[in-house]
């Protein structure tokens, strides 16, 4: 950004109904953006959760994405910037979390939520990439998860796509350096929103606000990885050092 | 007027680039033509983010960057023709630097008409910024010395400029920010100056009241006038501050040892300051102190002091690359300028900073004298206040200084675009009610919009930032599906 106080002026969401997404925007509006384009699933979801945005003056624009439909994603991302102008920011927001026991009675639902989570991060991610490094500047946020971390035998569907997604938000960084424009990979663990709930909260749970107010204090800071909240950097370090067999009894 | 031109080949690099207070970084290619077909070659070749040229990057904000586009780095284009014995005029290159021409000035018994407080600013980017100097009240700006200009327009065309050829497109280059076409060359009109010394008064004063009635006083008397004031302090000393007045020295001013050299002006290379300053050696305390230093430091009143130009013009050039003392976030520079009359206001301005969420460093006091015609032209009569201040506590400090540019705006002033990294694009055209006036010269000498720079993104200063986001420009691809 070029705004010498790190103010965003132009956001671009892919998953624009997520609340964690809505909620940043929502934060960086109190901040002087001006315009928010949201590409999703579902449009009349996203306007109504932009609401608040516009309330703010922040110009919303609201136009359709498929997440699953990778041969879209490059040239549905192009036209945005070219039609929209320069972003500041691109949060590639949207994921299926979907159900364990689900996905493993219905294989096919399964590689659908990895396509999405996974194949269509790389499409569009790359693509938001070469749009930055176009423009010379601007921060692709990425939310990766902490399920990507270790598998779990509750997730492990879901936790494998954020895994592969991490891995590629971490190496589309390294090949982003040195051209204006860069990564910030985000990694919440519970966070309590319509995506997990009835679900049991686990440890550290967060609102979607305060993984938001973690996601601009990135900003600000210039992180390329963020933790939500931060402590799990630290339980994580644990975590993954522990031996699979007391790994596997862990409620946490 | 053909100058003369350095041979060598046109060099190219990608990176990244900041203005002078090192913020808001955005990568772009940089190609450094050594000569006008070089440009034009490499304005031609410049792709669909457009170009900007650029100098010796001392605007404070992102008047010379161009995120993914070109930047056309002019300061090999660096010529110094003859200087005309009768009337001082002078062919210069765009990308000429003051200091450059200043030591040729000073030889033949000239000097420059108008100086900002840096010598390190090209001829391009004087006429660009409109720049002016301690003597505005009396000689205007820099482009009120220029006889002609050279323009690279972006249909590759290269178009002498006078006033009467084009009074339109001359004045809206002047403070134009290089989006009326790559100032290639100029004449610029130089001024009498004997000797390489100014005879300096200067006056220390204990609060606003007498800086502003004592500067209003000095006008009227002397060539050069300048008030660097404390923002730090509060209380009844605030506002208080150290006034500075000069004239060139005549020979006769000179003792007989120093008429000698008293045309030879060399100032030796600055050291650098160091690379790496952590982002919190400029905080409240080391801010404190050094108002502190700078004031004690100054006489109560000292007439008739002879001074050198360069401890009189450019205080700051002394330390290379000063600005990196900020730290890794860098810094930057507020400049408004109030009307006559808004007295109040600038009262206003002065407390804010004083209990402002990060320290002043360092403040800078001016009258100005009347506009000049240039439709961007910064300066009008008033008050103008330049405060340097540390890039920290971002989202507060913006908030603060949105506030001031209001207070500003509804006093009918303007803040200086060449200072500018953070200004929010709605006060673009309350603060300069011509603009509408600049766009259209500007869309007649560049109607595809090939002349482009963050600061024209930022501020959406060749179209308004409403009509940029409709996507109407030449690489819209029409409408959403």
């Amino acid at each position: 950004m070029t705004d010498a106080l790190g103010r965003v002026r132009s956001a671009l969401v892919l998953g624009g109904g997520s609340e964690i997404a809505l909620a940043t925007l929502d934060r960086l509006a109190t901040r002087g953006l001006r315009r928010a384009v949201l590409l999703g699933r579902r449009p009349e979801v996203m306007r109504e959760g932009a609401r608040g945005l516009a309330a703010k003056g922040v110009e919303v624009i609201v136009l359709p994405f498929d997440a699953e439909a990778i041969d879209t994603h490059a040239p549905d991302i192009a036209h945005t910037f070219a039609t929209h102008g320069d972003f500041d920011l691109v949060i590639l927001a949207f994921g299926v979390l979907g159900d364990q026991e689900t996905f493993e009675a219905d294989p096919t639902a399964a590689g659908h939520a990895a396509i999405a989570n996974y194949a269509g991060a790389v499409s569009s991610g790359l693509a938001a990439a070469a749009a930055l490094r176009a423009q010379g500047q601007g921060t692709l946020v990425v939310m990766s998860s902490v399920a990507g971390q270790r598998p779990r035998r509750d997730n492990y569907v879901y936790g494998s796509t954020k895994a592969g997604l991490d891995a590629f938000a971490r190496g589309l960084g390294e090949a982003l350096r040195g051209s204006g424009a860069r990564v910030m990979v985000v990694r919440p663990g519970f966070v309590r929103t319509q995506m997990t709930a009835g679900m049991k909260p686990r440890m550290l749970a967060q609102s979607a606000d305060q993984v938001a107010a973690s996601i601009v204090a990135g900003l600000d800071g210039g992180a390329s990885v963020v933790w939500a909240p931060s402590p799990l950097r630290w339980m994580f370090l644990v975590l993954n050092a522990l031996p699979q067999a007391i790994f596997r009894k862990l409620k946490a | 007027m053909p100058g003369k031109q350095q041979a060598g080949a046109t060099t190219e690099h990608r990176g990244p680039l900041t203005g002078w207070g090192r913020t808001g970084p955005t990568v772009a290619r940089i190609v450094r033509p050594t000569d006008i077909p070089g440009a034009t070659a490499a304005l031609m070749g410049a792709g669909p983010r457009g170009t900007t040229a650029r100098g010796l990057g001392r605007a404070y904000g992102d008047a010379a960057q161009n995120g993914g586009g070109l930047v056309l780095d002019a300061t090999a284009i660096d010529f110094i023709g003859p200087i005309d014995p009768e009337t001082g005029a002078v062919d210069v290159g765009g990308g000429t630097s003051l200091g450059a021409l200043i030591t040729t000035a000073i030889a033949a018994g000239w000097f420059i008409p108008v100086t900002p407080g840096t010598r390190h600013v090209t001829i391009g980017g004087a006429i660009a910024s409109d720049v002016h100097g301690k003597n505005h009240h009396v000689e205007g700006t820099f482009t009120q010395h220029v006889d002609s200009m050279t323009l690279l327009l972006p249909s590759g065309e290269t178009r002498v400029v006078t006033p009467e050829s084009d009074r339109a497109l001359f004045w809206a280059t002047a403070g134009g920010m290089g989006l009326t076409g790559v100032i290639v060359e100029a004449r610029v009109r130089l001024t009498p100056a004997a000797t390489r010394f100014i005879t300096v008064d200067t006056y220390r004063t204990n609060d606003l009241d007498q800086t502003m009635s004592l500067m209003a006083d000095y006008d009227t008397r002397t060539h050069y006038s300048v008030a660097w004031i404390d923002l730090v302090t509060a209380g009844a000393h605030m506002g208080r501050g150290v006034l500075t007045c000069g004239d060139h020295a005549p020979l006769e001013a000179l003792e007989e040892r120093k008429r000698e050299d008293a045309r030879r002006w060399r100032p030796r290379p600055a050291p650098p300051a160091p690379p790496i300053f952590p982002s919190q050696v400029v905080n409240r305390l080391t801010s404190r102190m050094f108002n502190e230093l700078w004031f004690r430091k100054a006489p109560a009143e000292r007439l008739g002091e002879l001074l050198p130009l360069e401890t009189f013009f450019y205080p700051l050039d002394i330390v290379d690359q000063w600005n990196r003392v900020y730290g890794p976030r860098g810094f930057l520079q507020w400049q408004c300028v109030i009307p006559f009359g808004e007295e109040a206001r600038l009262r206003r301005l002065v407390e804010a900073f004083v209990h402002g969420p990060v320290p002043a460093t360092l403040a800078v006091l001016k009258r100005f004298g009347a506009a000049n015609p240039g439709h961007l032209s910064f300066p009008m009569p008033g008050w103008t206040l330049a405060v340097d201040l540390p890039a920290a506590r971002g989202d507060e400090l913006a908030s603060f200084l949105d506030g001031l540019d209001r207070e500003v705006a509804d006093g009918g002033g303007r803040i200086y675009l060449s200072k500018d990294a953070r200004m929010r694009p709605e006060w673009l055209d309350v603060m300069y009610p011509r603009i509408d006036e600049w766009r259209e010269v500007q869309a007649r000498i560049d109607p595809q919009g090939r002349l482009t720079s963050d600061l024209d993104r930022r501020l959406g200063i060749t179209a308004p930032a409403s009509a940029r986001v409709r996507g109407a420009g030449p690489h819209s691809m029409g409408d959403a599906r």
